[in-house]
């Protein structure tokens, strides 16, 4: 059904803002040219930002409101290497390993559309091993930070409402990631036995398979990533 | 958000063909993303302060936002149907932000006030 085609796939529809009012008041569908799989995609995606748009609300106001003083990111989440200390640099790797991730994730799509099974399901898992490896350096990072004594109601810098927007932000961030390596295997496996090429039922669904749902998982991915991109900007460098 | 007319056509004239564009779009962006990375770590790096530091930070963050969802996520070349239902209602979380600022505002206000110093 969510492939079924448009009424005249063959007659172009007016674009720009007479093209959003001619998609909204016409029949059946509004959104022309998108499956309902990647269209329910984009809305559950909506929702999750609604979702971290109000952790870091939270997080602004308490940090806004305390009379003490925030702790520094740029210190606290310092690294020492070879005797120097680096501000924030397991910060900013775990940046570049997230963008990586995108930026395989992104070639996987497009080989999967060329139908190109190798090189999708090879960009698909170094795609999963790169977000592993951000989960793992998390972990590094919080195991650190419990070790110097933060809690979700105390800590040793300054404002007691760090730990807790800490610990909440990312980790839930973390958890996103962690769901998108296991969906991204799953995919990485469809894509590696054929199942997509020969549009076999899922087992979960019973839904044909096709090469869309490497782009609509690719979606969730870029999520992950662009959620990041704020929780870099909003709460490791404010 | 500017939308090439052309491909907005393409879209609804060829919905089975999925998103095809050439490898290397993706590489350049990724290049950006890159840059853009790295210049917000050196804003941190070098100390900025002040209203170049935030400024500096949430121009990087959504220029690079912008790319993931334009290229990445391919919004440019869905239809605007689909754009503006997905990118306007996300703008309502900064009324919220407005909102808040106030509150945390009025807070602060107070806790200072009734608190003292070491209050919250």
């Amino acid at each position: 059904m969510d492939t079924a085609p448009l009424h005249a796939p063959t007659v172009a529809r007016p674009a720009g803002w007479r093209g959003v009012v001619a998609d909204w008041s016409s029949d059946q569908r509004s959104f022309k040219g998108a499956s309902w799989g990647k269209t329910m995609m984009w809305i559950f995606l909506l929702s999750d930002t609604f979702i971290f748009g109000c952790f870091l609300l939270s997080y602004m106001t308490v940090r806004a409101s305390t009379t003490v003083p925030w702790p520094n990111p740029s210190e606290v989440f310092a690294l020492e290497v070879a005797g120097t200390n680096f501000p924030l640099l397991l910060i900013a790797i775990m940046t570049f390993v997230l963008i990586s991730s995108s930026g395989t994730m992104a070639m996987a799509v497009n080989y999967a559309y060329r139908r190109d099974r190798v090189r999708t399901t090879a960009l698909m898992l170094l795609t999963a091993l790169f977000g592993a490896t951000f989960v793992g350096m998390q972990a590094f990072e919080w195991s650190k930070l419990i070790h110097e004594g933060v809690r979700p109601w105390e800590n040793p810098w300054g404002a007691a409402q760090f730990g807790a927007a800490f610990f909440t932000i990312t980790g839930f961030h973390g958890t996103h990631v962690t769901i998108g390596v296991i969906m991204l295997l799953i995919v990485a496996r469809k894509v590696w036995r054929g199942d997509l090429e020969a549009e076999r039922p899922g087992g979960l669904t019973g839904r044909r398979g096709r090469y869309e749902m490497v782009e609509i998982a690719g979606l969730y991915w870029h999520f992950v990533d662009l959620v990041w991109v704020f929780i870099f900007a909003l709460f490791y460098l404010w | 958000m500017a939308q090439p007319s052309a491909s907005v056509h393409a879209a609804t004239t060829a919905p089975h063909e999925g998103q095809q564009h050439p490898i290397r779009v993706y590489l350049v962006v990724w290049g950006w993303l890159f840059v853009l990375s790295l210049f917000s770590y050196l804003v941190d790096y070098f100390h900025l302060q002040g209203a170049l530091r935030w400024g500096l930070i949430l121009l990087f963050m959504m220029l690079k936002a912008g790319l993931i969802v334009a290229i990445f996520m391919h919004m440019a070349w869905e239809r605007l149907a689909l754009a503006y239902a997905i990118l306007l209602p996300p703008l309502l979380v900064l009324v919220f932000a407005a909102l808040m600022l106030f509150e945390s505002d009025y807070t602060l206000f107070m806790r200072q006030a009734f608190l003292g110093p070491q209050g919250g």
